[in-house]
């Protein structure tokens, strides 16, 4: 028996690869599929499932509510789609400040000696390896009325006297950005600089030959070259963003509601599932055709492996 | 040893499908009787199949049709680790983690023997191979010379049937490979262990081997000794890739017992005395062909095979010095030996100058045309 | 042109996002020290030893601990040592898990083709294009539909029932840890040169020796890599974890994040900081290793 396993090269194959396929079917494949099953389905008086075709629930994403203010049988409520749209330009914000604060640190790290670079790596990786919860409450502390930040523009109002009234920081959408800023900054940093550092110096020396200056060399020769690193983190950073609830719900209180909220009430408050599972497929959808269209320009930035 | 060949390939295909869908044959048809105790080389350039036919006896590859004998055992499916034969690698594949001793250690594991009798046989093959001492060294830590050896002291130390080299000593800088060559060639004598070398470098084939299979395309196109091959090249290919040689397009104008008439197209001429063997037939279109050091540049008149040219070209090479010249517009590379030192310039041939070549009969090929 | 110049506005500007990057820390570190219970502005240290802890209102006077007070309060903390466990264990037992079986895969999608290949690598490429939220709520139907139907078909109630626990959240880790671990040995293995394997055969060696003896100690680094990034994977979920995990089976982030909805006390204060500080000597420690070994060579 083991000559004949020997011999077909493809039964090993898929002997080795049998335990991951059947994890990832188990608690990947059919956990979507039951997902998308039960998101056609309705909500039972207990919480529970009914399964059945309805469209209901995504209906009800798209805009149609029963419940009017002017007694109509049925009108347009785009709160769900508002919410959508919420995350999706929180997602995209969110990564463009991320690109600009971590390229001058990513590029800082790979032109710094190289026997300092690890250093300065570890320094951008010890926030990542404290817990995310954590780091969310740290900017709690500094924003709160009552908080760090207040008290320190209060201290500077006070020396200038000028009349300060302290900031609502905490509980804004710009809270929460700050909060996701944070957050992904390092998942960015790693990838520009991994591409960044791979730029051998004789680029730079070539560029110089043929009479470019620092600007220009940047802009012809260093920010192409470090894309890949960028269309990474990009990805690692937009995708998180779409799907994350606890900077909302820790810094954006009851005001800033994302998809993820959205999600996460339905499963644990609400009580809805079918309508949380339609929620979550919608957003699964949407990643999915931003993500496509994103790396068919500028592809996935496989390049950057990061370890 | 009990068998009539140590390593025998009988009809031996090996087919790939190429990403485009297509079938090609590495090997092809390919049957060859490697004799115990000799030195045989495969050679030929990339791609010709000789190293898929190397892999093929140690293993890695089975056949797709035909047999792998060794020993006289046919090998069939039979996994490498359970043939008596073993392989020196083009990159040495000296295990990076284990230390020297343990590399030459690891076959003897395998084999269950004892701690003494591995410490013996280790030291005993790094004697051989003259590395005494370097047990403890890692092989990152060694020069490219010392790496080679020790993938021969590994494999030596089972005391194969039969020892596969796969282009050992292609990473080394020429003089290192001069002197591998001297001392593979003088192991192998000195164990008397088949020795089957794969290399696309043909001197180094034609110095070390006691026979050659010359490869091209998947087919073994001569197997012969080095002087077989060289002097009696079996067709073009051989002829060309070996050494240099001197092509026309001719076509045999009459036979008588051993010898044939060649009338030449390009020359306006006819070759006469040409030695040949059975299998020829008289109007056949052949290819004629003579090594360039034996064209002889001569002022005294012959009879026979003489032609007049013109210099268009000399190369001084030290020992020798290469003349180039145009014969009814074909360009014949004659290769002149320079016994005599001289440092005159004019005494050398110059260009445009008018020469007499001559083919001496017995050096003049025919070839049949494929 | 000096590779290494440092031009002003990328130095200033590089400091200025590390100290974005560790302001929130230092405050965070800071306020584990707040004499203030109630934790909105920071009063101070508590000021003095004593053998009982004296309030004033949210302040605290004095305490056994001293400015330590709220790290001795996290010691006698018996929910955090449980969260703390199970954070351990269900990291532990997932990275373990998730080495073993993505090595495997990482191999059989290097070196092999067969017919559920293409499915195989589809499917692991799949949890890192979703958000984590996608793969969680999907996870908590699966096992609540499936334990309600096992439930009531074979008559379980009470603590017999079957719920989520421990269990559910170390097989869901798992399954967010092994696309990565598969991810980093097959990057790892892109280089592998065959012939160390071909060599080790032709020496006698069978597949598996070969695998034991050569392989896995050249893919060690890999591996070990890709076990590294499960553990510290697990050991910071939160999403995934948020949606499968039961009572009993509450790991640290979770916790604190209940913490957070509640009340603030400078004691979850006091876990960051214990949390940041063995993160830092980890990593120190890990560095001084890599360091001798580098040295060795």
């Amino acid at each position: 028996m083991l000559k004949r396993l020997r011999e077909n090269k493809s039964a090993q194959g898929t002997l080795l690869a049998s335990p991951t396929m059947l994890w990832m079917i188990g608690l990947l494949i059919i956990p979507l599929l039951l997902t998308l099953v039960v998101s056609f389905g309705q909500r039972s008086p207990d919480g529970d499932v009914i399964y059945s075709f309805s469209l209901d629930n995504y209906i009800r994403l798209f805009g149609y509510s029963t419940d009017c203010d002017n007694g109509q049988a049925s009108c347009f409520d785009p709160l769900y789609l508002q919410i959508l749209w919420r995350s999706l330009t929180l997602a995209f914000n969110t990564t463009v400040f991320v690109i600009l604060l971590a390229y001058p640190l990513a590029y800082f790290i790979a032109r710094a000696h190289p026997l300092r670079r690890n250093t300065f790596l570890f320094l951008v990786l010890i926030p990542l390896w404290t817990n995310f919860v954590i780091r969310v409450y740290a900017w709690m502390m500094l924003l709160r009325t009552q908080g760090v930040i207040n008290l320190m523009l209060g201290w500077l109002a006070g020396l200038f006297n000028i009349p300060f009234t302290p900031l609502e920081m905490l509980y804004t959408p710009g809270a929460v950005l700050v909060g996701m800023v944070y957050e992904f900054l390092p998942f960015m940093i790693l990838p520009i600089y991994t591409s960044l550092e791979k730029i051998d110096n004789s680029l730079y020396e070539a560029a110089a030959d043929l009479g470019a200056n620092g600007l220009k060399t940047f802009a012809r020769v260093t920010l192409p070259l470090s894309m890949p690193g960028v269309v990474a983190g990009t990805i690692l950073v937009f995708i998180p963003v779409m799907g994350t609830f606890i900077v909302s719900d820790i810094l954006g209180g009851r005001q800033v509601i994302l998809v993820g909220n959205l999600i996460q009430r339905q499963f644990l408050d609400a009580r809805d599932p079918t309508f949380g599972s339609a929620a979550s497929l919608i957003l699964m959808i949407l990643t999915l055709i931003v993500t496509y269209f994103y790396t068919r320009k500028f592809g996935f930035g496989e390049e950057i492996v990061v370890a | 040893m009990t068998a009539e060949f140590a390593v025998e390939l009988q009809d031996v295909v090996k087919r790939f499908i190429t990403p485009e869908g297509n079938a090609l044959n590495a090997v092809d048809h390919v049957t060859m009787q490697i004799k115990n105790g000799e030195f045989f080389s495969m050679l030929g350039s990339s791609g010709c199949g000789k190293t898929t036919s190397l892999r093929m006896i140690a293993g890695f590859e089975w056949p797709t049709e035909g047999e792998v004998y060794i020993e006289g055992k046919a090998m069939g499916h039979t996994p490498p680790f359970q043939r008596k034969v073993n392989t020196v690698f083009q990159s040495y594949a000296l295990f990076q983690h284990l230390t020297v001793f343990q590399n030459i250690a690891f076959g003897l594991e395998m084999e269950g023997a004892q701690k003494d009798e591995i410490e013996k046989r280790v030291k005993h093959v790094l004697e051989m191979v003259q590395l005494t001492g370097m047990e403890r060294r890692k092989p990152k830590q060694l020069s490219g010379g010392q790496q080679q050896r020790i993938a021969v002291a590994r494999a030596l130390v089972k005391v194969p049937d039969v020892l596969l080299l796969d282009e050992p000593l292609g990473a080394l800088d020429l003089k290192l490979r001069k002197d591998m060559q001297l001392e593979l060639k003088a192991l192998q004598q000195q164990l008397g262990i088949t020795f089957v070398y794969v290399t696309h470098d043909q001197e180094e084939a034609m110095t070390m081997s006691d026979r050659i299979a010359v490869m091209s395309k998947g087919k073994v196109q001569q197997m012969g000794t080095p002087v077989e091959i060289y002097e009696r090249p079996a067709n073009r290919f051989v002829a060309d890739f070996i050494g240099d040689s001197n092509f026309f397009e001719g076509r045999i104008k009459s036979l008588s017992k051993n010898e044939a008439v060649v009338f030449i197209p390009d020359l306006k001429a006819e070759v006469t005395g040409i030695p040949v063997s059975q299998g020829l037939v008289t109007g056949e279109e052949i290819t004629v062909s003579i090594r360039p050091e034996k064209v002889l540049i001569s002022e005294k008149p012959m009879n026979q095979n003489t032609f007049r040219g013109r210099v268009t070209n000399t190369v001084y090479i030290g020992t020798d010095t290469h003349v180039y010249v145009d014969l009814m517009g074909k360009r014949v590379k004659v290769f002149e030996q320079n016994r005599i030192s001289r440092l005159d310039p004019g005494s050398f041939y110059t260009v445009g100058q008018d020469v007499t070549l001559v083919m001496m009969p017995e050096n003049v090929l025919v070839l049949k045309k494929e | 042109m000096n590779p290494h110049r440092r031009h002003p506005f990328i130095f200033s500007s590089a400091m200025l996002v590390y100290v974005f990057l560790y302001a929130p820390i230092v405050v965070l570190i800071l306020f584990s020290f707040n004499a203030s219970r109630a934790n909105v502005t920071f009063e101070g240290f508590v000021p003095s030893f004593s053998d009982k802890v004296v309030m004033d209102g949210s302040l605290v006077l004095s305490s056994p601990c001293g400015p330590f007070h709220w790290f001795c309060e996290l010691a006698k903390d018996k929910d955090v040592a449980e969260a703390a466990g199970n954070t351990l264990t269900i990291a532990i037992i997932s990275t373990l898990v998730s080495s073993v079986i993505g090595t495997m895969a990482a191999l059989s999608l290097q070196r092999y083709e067969f017919k559920l290949k293409p499915f195989s690598q589809l499917s692991l490429y799949i949890p890192i294009v979703i958000p984590e939220i996608v793969m969680g709520i999907g996870i908590l139907t699966l096992f609540s539909q499936l334990f309600g139907v096992i439930n009531s078909s074979l008559g379980l109630t009470g603590d017999s029932r079957l719920s989520m626990g421990l269990g559910t959240v170390i097989v869901s880790h798992i399954a967010f840890s092994v696309p990565f671990v598969t991810l980093v040995v097959q990057a790892r293995l892109q280089g592998f040169d065959k012939s160390y394997e071909e060599a080790a055969m032709d020496l006698g060696a069978n597949e598996w020796t070969t695998f034991r003896r050569v392989t896995l100690p050249m893919i060690l680094p890999g591996v070990l890599s890709g076990a590294l990034l499960a553990f510290t994977l697990s050991l910071d979920d939160f999403v995934i974890t948020f949606f499968t995990n039961g009572p009993g089976s509450t790991t640290l982030p979770i916790y604190v994040y209940g913490l957070l909805r509640r009340i603030i006390t400078p004691q979850v204060n006091a876990l960051s900081t214990v949390w940041i500080l063995t993160v830092f000597s980890v990593v120190l420690i890990l560095q001084w290793l890599q360091n001798r070994e580098a040295k060795q060579h």
